[in-house]
Formats: C-alpha cells, structure tokens, sequence
C-alpha cells in the first residue's frame, strides 16, 4: 500500500532583513532598486531544510520541536497555505488542517451562522454541514445561545462551538496544530477523546502539540524536528526521551538583551538550587526570582514566588549587578527529570520570562524509597505517624 | 482502499488559472459573500436601506449644486436619472475596488490558517457591492418608469435600456475585478496601496464623466477618447445612452473594452502570480 504522505527533501527558505520584515513598503523597494546594496542585508533563514519523511494510512504522527523547528512550518506546506521553495509532497487523501480552532468566526454573527461559515472554510459542503448540524450543536453545549451573536458568547462557549465544528471534519488526513493550548483542562480532555476516536477509526493524523503527555497518549509514532531538520523518527516514547535530553540543560546564558545573564538550577545534597545573574539599569524594590519546576509531561509540580512570603529587605538598594540564589529546602522532589520556567521582575513587573528552559536532574533528594511518580507524583511528604491504642 | 486523488504539492512554476478549484469552491465564495452581506448590514437600523439613501443623498447634492446652482448640462436628461445612473456605476466601482484591495489584509487571519483559492476574497468582497447596486438598481428603475409615465424621457426604449444597463453593469464588473485584485495584490506585499487607493479614487472620480457628460468639454474634443481610458467611462456613457436613446460613439467602447481587457488580464496575473505567498507576508 502506498503512504498517504511521502515528503520529499522539503525546504522552505524565508528572507529575513537586518530588522523586521514582515512587509515591504514601497519606499523600500524602490530605494533598493535604486540604491543598490545600500539597504539592509538580507539573510535567509531555513524554517524547513530537507525533510523527508512518509505518512502511511492510519498513522498518527506527533511532530516534536522546540518553537522555530519548523513544526508549524511544515504544517502550513502540507495544507497548501505556504508552497515549500524546494521539494515536494505527494499526498493521497482529502486533507484537512486545524491550525487553529474557530478559523473565520465572525463576532458579529450569530452561533448558527458561525458553525456554517467556519465549517465551510474547513473544507465541509453546505450538506454536510446540514446533515451534522444538531450533532455539532450538541456537542458543543451552546444550544440556548444559537441565535445570539458571537461577541456575547464566552470565550469558553466561543472555544467549545469551534471545537464542535472541527471535530465533525472527516478527512482522511487531518493536520493539527497547538490546539490543546487553548482552553480548560475539561476542554482539552474533550479534545484529546475525539481526537483519539478518530484517529481508532483509521484516519491519518499529524499532530503538532508541546504537549508531550497528550502526544505520548495519541501518537504512537513521531518525528523530531530540529532547526528545520529532521533529527529522528519512530516511536514516541523514545523521540520525546531525545527530545528532552538534547534540548535542556541545567544552565543557560543570555546575551545582553535580556535582563537575565546566567541561570543554572542544581541539586545541592538535598536542596534545589536555583541561581540567576541579573544585570539592570532601572532600580527595584526587590529582585524576584520565581521559578516552577514541571515533570516531563509539562505538568507543574511545584512553584515558587518571592512574594508570596516578605523576605524582601526594606530600605535596602539592591545591586544592579547581582546574584539572586533561591533555595528550595521543601518540598523533596523523586527522582526524575525536571523542567523549570523562570521569571524575574521587580515585584510589580516582570522583566524576564522564559518558559521550559531548564532542566534539572534529581537524584537521591529525598531518603525515601524512591516509588513511581506516575502513582504517587513528584513531590515526597514529610509526613509522621502516630500510633495509638483505642 | 479506495481510489483516492493523488496530487503533488511544490513550489509552483508556471502561471494557471485552475478553474477547475475554483468551482471546487464555489461554496465557500458563497459562503464569505454571504458574511459579508450579513455583517454589513448588522445593527444597523435602517439596513439596506442604506444601500439606496447613499447614492440618492449625493445625487440630490449634485442636482443641487451642478445642475440648479452652476447649470451645469445634463444633455436631454432629468439632471436626477443623470447623476442617478452614473453614480449607480460608479459606487459599485468604488465599494468593489476599495473593499476587494482591502480583502487579503482584512481576512489575513483566515489566509495564515486555511488554504483555499484565494481569488475567492476579492471576488465575494465585489459581490457584496454588487448587491448593494441590485439593490439600488431596482429603485432606480422604478424612478425610470415614473418618469417615463411622466413623459420625461420621450425617447425612452426599454429593452434598449436593460440592454444597456447589463452591457454597463459588465464593463464595471469586470473593470472592477481585474484593478481590485491587481491592487489586493499589491497591497499585502506594499502597505502603501491602503494610503493611495482612497486619492486614486478621488482623483477617478473627477476624471469621470458622472458630474459632466463625457462630450462636455468642447474645446478638447479628443479628451473624451482620454477619458475612455477609463471603462467605467464608457459604463456610464451606456447607462445614460440607454435612457436617452442617444446614438453612443464606437471608438470610445472600444478604448474601453481594450483597458478593461487588460486590466481583467493584468489583474488576475499579478494576484495568482503572487497568491501563494499571500500567507507568508500578510
């Protein structure tokens, strides 16, 4: 049988100018014809370099990536909207993309007219949407707000009527991108059934998501993409295993743009050490440095703010060259790999964010004996016992 | 398994129309002409009525001040159906260029996240001017038959009219379409575009014949070959023609079939040349 996707050697090269270039203005274009070479230089960057790879019926396919990998990129090739500049795809199958929910909702149209014109821009027939009409109205739970307008819907409502309209998409291939970033844990449960449901009925489904534990419950297979590469391929378990491990590292280094010059997260014997050279020319209350440290499925385990306890020093000038150590004695952590977002900020503003960009190995933290974290969770108790005669 | 379409999906070298996609998507046109409409007309009061009162305000303007206060001439004409007919042209002219150059940057969220044949925007934006026209259209007829019962248009020939009035309402279409998507074109790549259509159609609408007819200026007999150049010229020279049955000079359609012509095709190269990329820059 023949793959439904064979991608073949598959680049897409994008201009970038010395600055942004999202669009020219004539002005711009008629100075570079005139004066040649005195404009900007432009670079071009490969979002996609080579990638080759074959989709057979019924697969579904994570795609793995830090942001720029190229995951959305190829997304975006694959549904037509972007021509690749080399390279080619051959396809065999109605595809349909998701890279959004709600793609095309009007606020000033009412739910009705909403579910006709969203499903008609994904790709289904007037008839087909007839026919699937009450089923989408009834999954998505807004039958009381049908003939309201759009803009006096919930956002959550907004979410679930769009979500209703693309679930009821029967494509052979469907292309889903980022869209359990949205909405509750409720939701995204909902979501991750009905994508489960379709891809059990045979379709062929690619699927872009840093969610890895959604991922991991989907996709049975995947491929990993890095730098608009295509590092690996194969079964999940092992990509997101090579994914986590290449990607992080206990410390990082920042150019003098940011606010924040050096982190490193490290066990200390039985603590958690974060540390954070900060470098500032605008004078704060207090140097905060909150951090929350996530399992390997993106779900946060524990989080700390400095704010949320006053051991700020009144009065005192902070340096605007300094060192904030943060040092989690409680709680104890199980063994395992850890990811760590930080923020820092001023008390009222925060200055730096980066999410997911540590990591940090634990080892031996706690002298419990170490039981599986997908039974008891992350963090280990200080717990006593009392034992009574009654 | 079934027999299913195969098809290739590359960086595309030469220049097709694909018609074929087209009609594959003809819903979807329906469906965005549809929103359109819908929107246009949402919360408002007085709805399509607007549609009418528009070009019917600005007529009584011109009838005011050209024909009462500077005497302008309106040939053998009412001065109302001669300002009346050339503005009926006129605004679909302007409301289809000016809403189809806009159409890729307003619907740019939906071209970032869906492939469809993008031609399909800037045609259902014209669309939308169009019903507004069919709209005033059906108004402006009944006018006509009063007048006509009124016995102020003695040469007044009703097939003559209609045919007219379609062969105007084409050369507008047409003269629309192919500048609207030359100019949604060049707008998602130059954001100029955005700042010099509305003085580009100023500038048009004196270099019209809607306040003057085409042969006013006397002196310059050749300047309504110059003003031809110009379909929407000749549209509304047909329009006018249709209701006083008089006698239309050829070389001055034929300038104008000859731009429209280019125009339609200029237009429709640069939009599909350039379609593909629409994504990436809008």
């Amino acid at each position: 049988m023949k793959p439904v996707l064979e991608i073949h050697q598959l680049s897409k090269r994008y201009r970038i100018g010395g600055k942004k270039e999202r669009y020219l203005s004539l002005r711009e274009r008629l100075s570079k014809t005139f004066f040649t070479g005195a404009a900007s230089t432009t670079n071009f960057f490969l979002a996609l370099d080579q990638v080759s790879f074959e989709v057979a019926e019924g697969d579904c396919i994570g795609i793995i990536g830090k942001n720029g990998a190229g995951k959305s990129t190829l997304l975006k090739i694959l549904s037509k909207i972007t021509p690749p500049t080399s390279g080619y795809i051959k396809a065999r199958g109605r595809v349909a993309s998701l890279l959004e929910v709600g793609t095309g909702f009007h606020p000033e149209l009412t739910g009705r007219e909403n579910v006709y014109l969203n499903g008609s821009i994904l790709g289904l027939k007037k008839q087909e949407i007839d026919q699937k009409f009450d089923e989408i109205v009834s999954f998505s739970g807004v039958e009381m707000f049908l003939d309201t307008s759009l803009k006096h819907y919930s956002s959550g409502m907004q979410l679930r009527l769009a979500f209703a309209v693309a679930a009821h998409l029967e494509p052979e291939i469907l292309l889903i991108d980022e869209v359990l970033a949205v909405g509750d844990a409720e939701f995204q449960k909902k979501c991750i059934g009905k994508m489960d449901e379709v891809s059990k009925s045979g379709r062929t489904i690619l699927f872009v998501s840093h969610n890895l534990e959604a991922m991991q419950k989907l996709c049975p297979k995947g491929i990993l993409l890095q730098n608009g590469r295509l590092v690996a391929d194969g079964n999940i378990n092992d990509l997101i295993t090579t994914y986590l491990a290449t990607n992080l590292s206990h410390e990082k280094f920042y150019d003098s743009s940011s606010m924040i010059r050096y982190l490193k997260i490290a066990q200390v014997e039985d603590k958690i050490q974060l540390i954070a050279d900060y470098e500032t020319t605008i004078p704060f209350a207090i140097p905060s440095l909150g951090f929350v440290i996530y399992n390997q499925m993106g779900h946060p385990v524990v989080g700390y703010n400095p704010l949320m306890e006053s051991n700020s020093k009144m009065d005192y000038q902070y340096p605007s060259k300094g060192r904030v150590i943060a040092t989690m004695t409680q709680p104890k952590l199980l063994d395992g790999t850890y990811n760590v977002s930080v923020w820092f900020g001023s008390g009222q503003v925060d200055f730096f964010e980066d999410q997911n960009c540590l990591q940090l190995a634990v080892q031996a933290m706690t002298s419990l004996q170490q039981m599986d974290t997908k039974l008891v969770g992350h963090a280990a108790p200080t717990c006593h016992c009392e034992f009574l005669t009654r | 398994m079934q027999d299913k379409k195969e098809y290739i999906i590359r960086a595309r070298e030469n220049f097709n129309i694909n018609l074929t996609e087209l009609w594959q998507y003809r819903e979807l046109f329906y469906f965005f002409s549809w929103r359109d409409i819908k929107v246009k007309y949402k919360q408002t009061v007085l709805g399509m009525a607007w549609a009418i009162l528009q070009p019917v305000a600005m007529m009584s303007v011109f009838v005011l001040f050209f024909s009462k206060g500077l005497n302008l001439s309106t040939q053998t004409l009412p001065p109302a159906l001669f300002y009346w007919s050339a503005l009926l042209y006129w605004n679909l002219f302007q409301s289809g260029l000016s809403h189809s150059a806009e159409s890729m940057i307003s619907n740019a969220n939906i071209i970032k996240k869906i492939y469809f044949p993008r031609l399909i925007i800037p045609a259902s934006s014209i669309l939308v001017a169009f019903f507004d026209f069919l709209v005033a259209i059906f108004v402006f007829l009944c006018v006509v038959v009063y007048y006509d019962l009124t016995g102020q248009l003695p040469a007044l020939h009703y097939g003559r009219l209609l045919f007219f009035l379609l062969l105007a309402l084409f050369v507008t279409i047409v003269t629309t379409f192919g500048i609207g998507l030359f100019l949604a074109a060049l707008n998602v790549k130059y954001r100029d575009f955005r700042y010099i259509i509305p003085f580009f159609l100023q500038f048009l609408f004196f270099a019209t014949p809607i306040v003057y007819s085409i042969d006013a200026f006397a002196a310059f007999t050749n300047l309504k070959y110059i003003l031809a150049i110009n379909p929407i010229s000749s549209a509304i020279v047909l329009a006018r023609s249709g209701l006083s049955n008089e006698v239309i000079e050829y070389p001055i359609l034929y300038i104008s079939g000859a731009t429209m012509a280019l125009f339609f095709i200029l237009g429709i190269y640069q939009f599909r040349r350039t379609e593909d990329y629409f994504a990436d820059l809008a």
